[in-house]
C-alpha cells in the first residue's frame, strides 16, 4: 500500500491564541513495499507527520493519499477503521500502552476490536509471539511480569496482529540494549521482505537509516527538504549539517580514511562490513600499483 | 581519596517469598571514592537499575549492605544520604515539576528549607554550570532533550550533592543531545572534580568513565579500566552489548586481511596503525 502527501500543512490548537503551525506544504510520496526513513532533528516534524498516515491527525491544508482512501483538509473523514488497520504504528515506548491480564489477551485486543473472531485472533497471537522472539510460555503471563524488552516485543506484535499493509515505527529502539535494539531492527527488515509490507521508520539513528532503507526523507523546520537513497544522502556532509544532522559515524571514518589515502573509496559505505571491505579493496589496488 | 559510596556483598531480589527465585542484584560489592567516574553497562535486566534504587534507599538489601560515607544506609539516615546524591533520570519529560526552569531547580531547595537569597544564588550557580544560564525563563516542556536534561542535572547540582548519579540519562535523546549532555558532566567534572556513577549500555558513554563495572544477569561479571573491560572483546556481544565502533571495525579489517598491528579502541589509533601498517612505507 502507498501513501502520498500532497502539500500538507498542519497547525496545532489551530484557530486558537496557541496556534503552532507544525508542518508547511510537505509533499512527498512512500511506494508500496518500500522501507522508507525519516530522519530529522528534534523538532522538524517528524512526529507529526507520522501521525498523518493513518490519519490521527488530518490535514489543516493539503491531501493525504492512504492507499486508495483520501483525507483532505476540512472535510470530514468517516470510517477510518480499515485505514486504521492497515496502517498499524508503533509508538515510541510501545510498552506503555499494553493493559490487559495477559499477554494473550493483550495481543488479540487489537485484531477483536476490528471484528476478527475470538479464535482467529488468538490463532494470530500464538504464531507473533514466536515470531517476535518470545516463548509460548509468555501468553498466560501478564505483561506487566515481562522485562521491559520482552514488554516491547509484545506491544509489536499486537500491533502485527492486526495484520496491517503498511507499518510505521517510531524510535522503536529507544531504551533498549544493543542487542535488543538489533534484534528488533532485523525483525523489522524481515517481516518487511517476508509480508511484502511498506515500512515507514522514523529514527534519530542514522545507523539504522543507513542500514535498513531503501529511501530517506530528510525533515527539517516542518518541511520536507531533502529526499533520496543513503547513498546519495550521506554522500553529502555539508547538507545533512545544514540541516543540523550528523552523518552515520561509518560515514564520518570514511571521510578519515579517504583524507589519509588521498582519494576517495568506489563508494559511501553504510555498513560497517561494506567499510572493510572496500578498505581492503583500496588497499590490494594500492599494491597492485606499487 | 575518601569513600563515597560502597555496595558490599549486596543481594536482592523482587520476590524474596519466592524459593529459588532469581536475584535481580547478587553478592554485588563495588565501592566509588571521591573524584571519579564510574560507569556500570550490562543488558536490559542486568540489574543496573536495581543497584541504583539499592544505593539512594528505594529499595534494601536482602543481603549485604549499602554505605554512604561508610554509614551503613538505614531507615533513620536514609533522607540525609539521599540528600548528598543527586539522581537524574532516563525520560527528561518524567522529572519535571517547575513552570519554568529555575522554578524546576529551585523545587528541590525549597523543599529542603534553603533560604530565599542563598536559594536564588544556587539556582543561577547550577544553571551557569550547566550553560542554561539564558533559559531561567523558559519553559521546561519547549526545551530540547538534551537542555532538559541539563536543566535535570542543575536541579541536582543545586543540591550540592557529594554524588551524580545519572541513571540512563541519555538513552532517550537524539544524538546531538547525548552528545551535549556528556559534554556538560565532563566539563563539569573538569570543573568541581564532581563525583559520577552513570549508568548506561551506551558504550561510547562508559569510554568516558575511569572505571566500569560490567554486570551481567544481576552479577558483576568485571569491573575495571574502559580499556580492559573492552578488551573482552566478544564477552561484550554475549552478553547483550555491543563493541566500540573502532574496535569492531579492527576486527572487520582484520578478516579482510587488511594487516593492522593491534585491535583499537578509538579512531584515532585505528587511522594511525591502518597508516604506518599500509601506507608509510
Amino acid at each position: 500500500m502507498d501513501i502520498k502527501l500532497q502539500q500538507v500543512s498542519y497547525a496545532y490548537a489551530q484557530g486558537t491564541p496557541f496556534e503552532k503551525r507544525a508542518l508547511f506544504d510537505v509533499d512527498f510520496d512512500i511506494p508500496s513495499h518500500t522501507y522508507q526513513a525519516i530522519i530529522g532533528h528534534t523538532g522538524s516534524g517528524k512526529s507529526t507527520i507520522l501521525q498523518h498516515f493513518n490519519a490521527l491527525l488530518r490535514p489543516t491544508s493539503g491531501e493525504v493519499h492512504i492507499g486508495d482512501r483520501l483525507i483532505i483538509a476540512g472535510k470530514k473523514a468517516k470510517d477510518l477503521k480499515a485505514v486504521r488497520q492497515k496502517v498499524g504504528i508503533v509508538f515510541q515506548f510501545p510498552e506503555h500502552q499494553l493493559f490487559e491480564e495477559t499477554v494473550l489477551k493483550d495481543i488479540m485486543f487489537g485484531p477483536m476490536n476490528f471484528g476478527i473472531s475470538e479464535e482467529e485472533a488468538e490463532a494470530r497471537a500464538r504464531e507473533l509471539v514466536s515470531l517476535v522472539g518470545l516463548p509460548d510460555s509468555v501468553l498466560d503471563k501478564s505483561p506487566f511480569d515481562l522485562s521491559g524488552g520482552q514488554m516491547r516485543r509484545v506491544a509489536i506484535a499486537g500491533v502485527l496482529a492486526m495484520d496491517p499493509e503498511v507499518i510505521v515505527l517510531d524510535e522503536p529502539t529507544a531504551g533498549l540494549d544493543p542487542r535488543g535494539q538489533k534484534e528488533i531492527m532485523d525483525m523489522f527488515y524481515q517481516l518487511h521482505q517476508e509480508r511484502h509490507l511498506t515500512t515507514i521508520l522514523v529514527t534519530h539513528s542514522m545507523e539504522d537509516a543507513a542500514r535498513y532503507a531503501d529511501n530517506i526523507v530528510i525533515m527539517h523546520e516542518g518541511k520536507n527538504v531533502l529526499s533520496g537513497t543513503p547513498r546519495i544522502i550521506f554522500k553529502d556532509v555539508e547538507t545533512l549539517k545544514k540541516f543540523r544532522l550528523e552523518p552515520p559515524r561509518i560515514v564520518r571514518f570514511q571521510q578519515k580514511i579517504e583524507h589519509m589515502m588521498g582519494h576517495s573509496l568506489s563508494k559511501v559505505c553504510l555498513t560497517e562490513e561494506e567499510l572493510a571491505a572496500e578498505i581492503a579493496q583500496a588497499l590490494r589496488e594500492e599494491r597492485a600499483e606499487s | 581519596m575518601p569513600e563515597i559510596l560502597s555496595l558490599n556483598n549486596v543481594t536482592f531480589s523482587y520476590t524474596p517469598e519466592i524459593q529459588n527465585s532469581r536475584n535481580a542484584v547478587e553478592n554485588v560489592s563495588f565501592a566509588v571514592d571521591e573524584g571519579e567516574w564510574i560507569a556500570i553497562v550490562g543488558h536490559n535486566g542486568s540489574g543496573k537499575s536495581t543497584i541504583a534504587k539499592l544505593m539512594n534507599g528505594l529499595l534494601f538489601p536482602q543481603q549485604g549492605d549499602v554505605r554512604i560515607l561508610r554509614e551503613p544506609l538505614n531507615e533513620e539516615n536514609l533522607w540525609e544520604s539521599r540528600s548528598l546524591m543527586g539522581m537524574v533520570f532516563q525520560n527528561p519529560d518524567n522529572q519535571f515539576v517547575g513552570a519554568t526552569v529555575q522554578d524546576d531547580v529551585a523545587f528541590a531547595l525549597e523543599n529542603n528549607g534553603i533560604p530565599f537569597e542563598e536559594m536564588v544564588k544556587r539556582v543561577h550557580a547550577a544553571l551557569e554550570q550547566v550553560k542554561m544560564s539564558q533559559f531561567l525563563d523558559h519553559e521546561p516542556h519547549h526545551l530540547s532533550g538534551g537542555q532538559k536534561q541539563r536543566v535535570a542535572i542543575a536541579g541536582a547540582l543545586a543540591l550540592k550533592p557529594k554524588l551524580l548519579i545519572l541513571d540512563e540519562a541519555t538513552s532517550m535523546l537524539d544524538p546531538q543531545g547525548r552528545a551535549e549532555v556528556l559534554q556538560t558532566v565532563q566539563t563539569l567534572r573538569t570543573e568541581t572534580g564532581l563525583t559520577v556513577l552513570s549508568i548506561t549500555h551506551d558504550l561510547e558513554e562508559a569510554m568516558l568513565a575511569d572505571r566500569v563495572l560490567f554486570m551481567n544477569d544481576g552479577k558483576k561479571f568485571a569491573e575495571g579500566t574502559p580499556a580492559e573491560i573492552f578488551a573482552l572483546g566478544d564477552k561484550l556481544v554475549e552478553f547483550g552489548l555491543d563493541l566500540p565502533f573502532a574496535l569492531k571495525l579492527s576486527k572487520l579489517l582484520q578478516k579482510e586481511g587488511v594487516p593492522l598491528m593491534g585491535q583499537h579502541m578509538t579512531e584515532e589509533e585505528l587511522v594511525n596503525d591502518l597508516w604506518t601498517s599500509n601506507f608509510n612505507k
